[in-house]
């Protein structure tokens, strides 16, 4: 029962993500235009849920105007940049490589490549110590202790 | 030396970022229309919806956009500082009712007062996403010559009008058309 449960309850949820509003498409490029750019853009008052997600009114207001916008025939750039005009790039989840924005986009590799070294440099040390020569007295009491057998 | 040189650096470094990071306001994102062109409308005006208004009618004039709304909370906190400074007449005021209903915001302006010259009403929120509203209130400054100079997210406090509007308005007032 309880799995049942379980299971009604996770077939359910997929609909909470399911969009708002039903729109009609002439074809369906353009259905998957409109479906990339609500995924592509950001609610800003609900500011980590893109568009498609959120049901906040700005959010709906933004679905109407893409939807416009490409029935009247605009590419899903101009629609983009249409959105970054009025509201920055923040607007977009894939904002464009720029001087402003260039710290998010290397800013990962910045710190793989940091490590990446600092791994080197700590593997490299201990190579190092590992390779220094035993002394003949340790020598002679690895040896000896070999002979004899451990008693402890 | 350096084995404890390093950690205090790293810590300093992270400490410093964690605080700058504390210390933004995630919903204040720079408007990208700062020195750009007032974005063009032409709208009913509340109270007397047959008569528009355009950013050409306010050509010459310094003038504040504030975006509200009857349904908007923190337009009541913002709305007696408006209401004062409407009183010294630095600036033409101009008010966007955004997506409210006209009889909700008739009421509202005739019981908390009146700071605007003169409001528009955008029902539907067109003029809104034109002006890259987000979250009402915000509130515009506009030059002489139709340029954005200014745009403030969330309500004026007495404060901000002290130190920012004022000051900003007086310089946009003293600069030619």
């Amino acid at each position: 029962m309880r799995i049942l449960m379980l299971v009604l309850l996770l077939t359910l949820s997929g609909f909470a993500g399911a969009r708002v509003e039903y729109k009609e498409f002439a074809n369906a490029e353009q259905q998957q235009a409109y479906d990339d750019l609500i995924s592509e853009l950001r609610c800003l008052v609900c500011q980590n849920q893109t568009i498609a997600d959120s049901n906040a009114d700005l959010a709906k207001d933004l679905r109407r105007q893409v939807y416009e916008m490409l029935q009247q025939g605009k590419s899903k750039q101009d629609i983009a940049d249409f959105m970054t005009q009025r509201y920055g790039d923040f607007v977009l989840y894939n904002p464009p490589f720029k001087a402003k924005t260039g710290l998010l986009w290397i800013g990962p590799f910045m710190f793989l490549a940091i490590g990446l070294i600092a791994v080197f440099v700590f593997v490299r040390r201990n190579k190092t110590r590992a390779a220094a020569p035993i002394s003949a007295e340790r020598q002679q009491k690895i040896q000896s202790l070999l002979e004899k057998g451990d008693n402890s | 030396m350096l084995k404890y040189i390093i950690p205090l650096v790293i810590f300093i470094v992270m400490a410093v970022f964690l605080a700058v990071g504390l210390n933004l306001n995630p919903r204040d994102i720079p408007s990208p229309l700062i020195d750009k062109p007032a974005p063009a409308f032409s709208a009913p005006k509340l109270g007397a919806p047959s008569e528009t208004l355009s950013q050409t009618d306010l050509k010459g004039k310094v003038w504040l956009f504030n975006v509200w709304a009857s349904w908007c909370v923190s337009c009541r906190a913002e709305h007696p500082v408006l209401n004062q400074l409407a009183k010294q007449k630095a600036a033409v005021i101009v008010g966007l009712n955004y997506k409210d209903e006209s009889d909700a915001a008739n009421n509202w302006l005739a019981q908390l007062g009146n700071p605007y010259d003169v409001s528009i009403m955008d029902q539907d929120g067109r003029i809104g996403i034109d002006w890259g509203v987000y979250g009402v209130p915000e509130t515009f400054v506009i030059d002489k010559k139709g340029v954005i100079r200014y745009k403030h997210t969330g309500p004026v406090t007495s404060q901000d009008v002290q130190t920012i509007f004022l000051p900003l308005i007086a310089k946009l007032q003293a600069e030619k058309t």
